[in-house]
């Protein structure tokens, strides 16, 4: 896959905002941003009441998922142009959610909102109207979801590649250091996992590194396997998101999944063998 | 826990449940070269390697808060007013420091 066929620059979304069968999305947590001000023409999904079950701890269904890209006026055979905030984390989740349930059309902005924002580019406050469609979300493919039980399992076959912050991973921090610290999990990675940080893969400006960095930072630097299965988690799923995008829609490389469980569910669980300090360690 | 890990309005109070004396706080404003506040600036810390820690955006107060250890830190402001750099040695408790973005 090329990298125009998964990434969009900002000078083709600015070329491209009234382009009929192109559908602009902002993904974002905190959609306060989207009400202060989003590119022209696009629909809002948030992360959270959009995309979660209320009530369980999992995404949304494959009816749930037909129901909201329904109502947002969102076709089947539409191009998706996915964008959002912290360097585009809930819009890669969000591209990994299209990919799951089976949209062929699906591009993300590279750079997201940071890049658009800091190129200074034009924002509006008017929501667009869009009929509403009868999506059909197909059925969830499990080749692209990993499980904690295929977590536990890839340790020491599989690579695993942890995306959290160096601290994270080693067990001095327990969450992003923008985000208090009690927590109760324990701290520490999967054994066997790589340590390489989601930021590594992102510019300055939030866009993504070349082909031929990301190949160097993951096989050169990191020691990923070119010849096993991945696993990518971070601590709930959306930086591993962003990383998922990097080595499968970038790179190419087949079998690489998310673990969206990641540490708040691994490091909670009974029995589970943990490595602490800055060595992957062993099986 | 929170829901995810995105970052949290910057403009907000700390949170009652922060208690100052375990936690390392970094704290301060990003502003232009003439002293205004700047809204919408990109904060990045780094740590004493100089790799990437975390990331928030400065609300009206120009304000951005991390959540840290002890020890040398390195804080980095984009937008669209310029960038600046800062270095910091932070202590547990509060660490506030300004810093001034031009071109």
């Amino acid at each position: 896959m090329a990298r125009e066929d998964v990434l969009v620059t900002a000078d083709w979304a600015e070329e491209n905002l009234d382009t009929p069968g192109v559908v602009f999305v902002e993904v974002d947590e905190d959609t306060s941003a989207y009400d202060s001000g989003h590119i022209k023409g696009a629909v809002k999904i948030d992360w959270k009441d959009d995309l979660q079950d209320p009530i369980r701890r999992d995404f949304v269904n494959q009816e749930q998922f037909s129901q909201l890209l329904s109502e947002r006026g969102i076709a089947n055979d539409d191009t998706v142009v996915l964008y959002g905030g912290n360097n585009n984390w809930f819009a890669a989740y969000a591209y990994w959610y299209f990919k799951l349930y089976g949209h062929q059309d699906v591009k993300l902005l590279d750079g997201g909102r940071k890049k658009w924002e800091l190129d200074a580019r034009e924002v509006v406050t008017e929501v667009p109207k869009r009929e509403a469609t009868t999506y059909v979300a197909g059925p969830l493919d499990w080749s692209l979801r990993a499980k904690r039980d295929e977590a536990e399992a890839a340790i020491g076959s599989k690579n695993l590649i942890d995306v959290r912050s160096p601290d994270e991973y080693a067990g001095r921090l327990l969450a992003p250091a923008h985000l208090p610290q009690e927590q109760s999990q324990r701290a520490g990675h999967i054994p066997t996992a790589l340590s390489v940080p989601w930021s590594k893969a992102a510019n300055e400006d939030g866009t993504f590194k070349s082909e031929a960095e990301l190949r160097e930072l993951y096989v050169d630097e990191a020691g990923l396997d070119e010849s096993k299965a991945t696993i990518a988690y971070c601590r709930i799923g959306e930086r591993s998101s962003h990383t998922w995008f990097a080595l499968r829609e970038l790179l190419g490389y087949e079998d690489v999944k998310n673990y969206d469980g990641s540490w708040t569910e691994y490091g909670s669980l009974v029995g589970v063998p943990i490595a602490l300090g800055d060595e992957p360690g062993t099986k | 826990m929170s829901d995810s890990c995105a970052a949290p309005d910057q403009d907000t109070a700390l949170p009652e449940s922060v208690d100052l004396a375990k936690e390392t706080v970094l704290t301060g404003t990003v502003v232009t070269d003439e002293g205004e506040l700047v809204q919408g600036a990109y904060v990045r810390l780094l740590d004493g390697t100089g790799e990437f820690t975390a990331e928030v955006v400065t609300g009206e107060g120009g304000r951005f808060r991390f959540f840290a250890a002890p020890g040398k830190w390195t804080l980095r402001a984009l937008s669209r007013y310029g960038d600046a750099t800062g270095e910091i040695e932070a202590a547990r408790g509060l660490n506030e420091t300004k810093l001034a973005v031009s071109r």
